[in-house]
């Protein structure tokens, strides 16, 4: 039952109910963030990792949260993990840093952090809403990186920054459309995404 | 221990949970202060380099590809000054080591207000005194080339970066921006290195000694001597960089500073040739 649960917890946010896809949370930054692949990695990571501890520290101390101001305490907590992280990017990822700059400092408003919080650590044991932050960063993760895939495949003709097609401009053939450069297109990629998993899953598609 | 929702148990958690945080996150931010300060100190170090062409010209690879020690190496070359960009002069009062002329910037009493400048650059104050960077091969006293920060509005964001210029002042070496926040694959091609490549040997000023380069729209005439091609699809940030380019290398910026340094190493010249038949004499 236990070993179950864990791959329940870790697994099911990637897919079945993804973040973004299914409860379409943390879109802000999934356009904003996705037109390299590097960086979008970068960006998972950091969003796994705060999402991770912020919600085991709000599950280690959700007995003691006095419920007037538990949204607030959540906050705090979040808000803390967020410049931490963002400190230690500076410190070791420099120049990763320079190209996320004020992004990082707004995962701090990023939905899918606090709704973990308030949705699963407030009910749940430590260990296991560290799993869940886990899951749930993987899947916003997942998102991040197929968006980025197509952007940075298409707007820049390159993958993780080795060059596939070479551009019109620096003398190669391809002519990138730099639609996907800009984050409108972006929206449609998360909404290609959506109906192709709702394809293969109808229960997520809601009723009109 | 008060109950968790009564008024004193409610500010309890509060101010514990405040101590905590702040604890863990001033804790993180002086831990690797040291760290970050290093990478920005490096991050300059190797735009200048960039700017100036050493990392290409010496190693054959931008400085972002060279170890510690080549930039340490190569860095030695670069001397750094504080100029008061009115009057032209060296600034000698100004702590060379701490001075940061981004906080001058935004600092009353260490900037002026920019008023209605001939090329505007988007800020409404710039500062008064600037670090500027001279290269010199290694064991001589020879101007090679003068590199001057620049910055400016595109777009989104200020760019910030290097003008690098060969020792007759008039002939640009290189221009990189190390900071800007304008949109990947549009204006961020402010970054791209060939495009940055064909400010190489552009002319800084015009024959009647007005700063001319810029970016075209379009592609540049070939003919030009002052002309890149413009960005495709960031017309205002190739306007930014033109008016930043014209506004620092004129009256208001670096204008002052470039005419004085251009009869020193005039003279400089002369006075090497006369030193040099004195000392065969004897």
């Amino acid at each position: 039952m236990a070993k179950s649960k864990v791959g329940e917890v870790l697994f099911a946010p990637i897919f079945e109910n993804n973040p973004i896809a299914l409860q379409i949370l943390g879109i802000c930054s999934a356009l904003a963030v996705t037109t390299s692949i590097n960086v979008s990695l970068v960006m998972s990571v950091a969003v796994i990792a705060v999402v991770a501890f912020s919600s085991a520290a709000v599950s280690a101390i959700r007995h003691h949260i006095p419920s007037s101001i538990r949204i607030i305490v959540q906050m705090t907590v979040i808000a803390s993990a967020v410049i931490v992280v963002d400190q230690v990017l500076k410190a070791f990822a420099y120049e990763t840093s320079k190209q996320l700059s004020v992004f990082v400092g707004l995962i701090i408003t990023n939905c899918i952090v606090m709704g973990r919080a308030e949705g699963f650590a407030m009910k749940n044991g430590v260990w296991m809403s560290f799993l869940d932050g886990i899951g749930n960063g993987l899947g916003y993760g997942m998102v991040l990186l197929f968006v980025a895939f197509f952007r940075e495949l298409f707007g820049s003709g390159s993958l993780f920054g080795f060059e596939l097609m070479p551009l019109d401009r620096n003398g190669g053939w391809y002519n990138p459309n730099n639609l996907m450069l800009l984050p409108p297109s972006a929206f449609f990629i998360i909404g290609i995404l959506i109906w192709l998993i709702r394809l293969n899953k109808p229960e997520q598609i809601e009723e009109a | 221990m008060p109950q968790r929702d009564s008024l004193a148990g409610t500010f309890l958690v509060a101010t514990v949970l405040c101590v905590v945080c702040s604890l863990a996150v001033s804790a993180a931010a002086v831990a690797l202060r040291p760290l970050q300060d290093q990478n920005k100190v490096l991050d300059r170090q190797k735009n200048i380099l960039d700017a100036a062409g050493l990392a290409m010209g010496e190693f054959g690879k931008p400085a972002s590809q060279l170890s510690l020690d080549q930039i340490e190496e190569l860095y030695g070359w670069i001397s750094e000054k504080l100029v008061t960009l009115e009057t032209g002069q060296y600034n000698a009062d100004l702590d060379a080591e701490k001075y940061d002329p981004r906080e001058a910037a935004k600092k009353d009493d260490l900037s002026i207000e920019i008023v209605d400048p001939a090329f505007d650059i988007g800020e409404k104050r710039r500062e008064k005194v600037s670090r500027i960077y001279f290269v010199k091969k290694p064991g001589s006293d020879d101007i090679q080339q003068v590199v001057l920060p620049v910055y400016g509005k595109g777009l989104w964001s200020t760019l910030y970066g290097y003008l690098a210029l060969k020792s007759d002042l008039q002939t640009i070496q290189g221009l990189t921006f190390y900071e800007h926040a304008e949109t990947p694959g549009l204006g961020g091609e402010v970054d791209n290195p060939r495009w940055k490549s064909q400010w190489v040997g552009q002319k800084l000023f015009d024959g009647d000694g007005n700063p001319a380069a810029m970016v075209a729209k379009g592609t540049a005439p070939a003919d030009s001597d002052y002309a890149v091609d413009g960005l495709s699809g960031a017309t205002i940030t190739s306007r930014g960089v033109t008016n930043l380019l014209r506004y620092w290398a004129g009256p208001d910026g670096y204008g002052p500073f470039l005419g004085r340094l251009r009869t020193e190493i005039a003279s400089a010249t002369s006075a090497e040739s006369t030193s040099a038949s004195e000392s065969t004499e004897s």
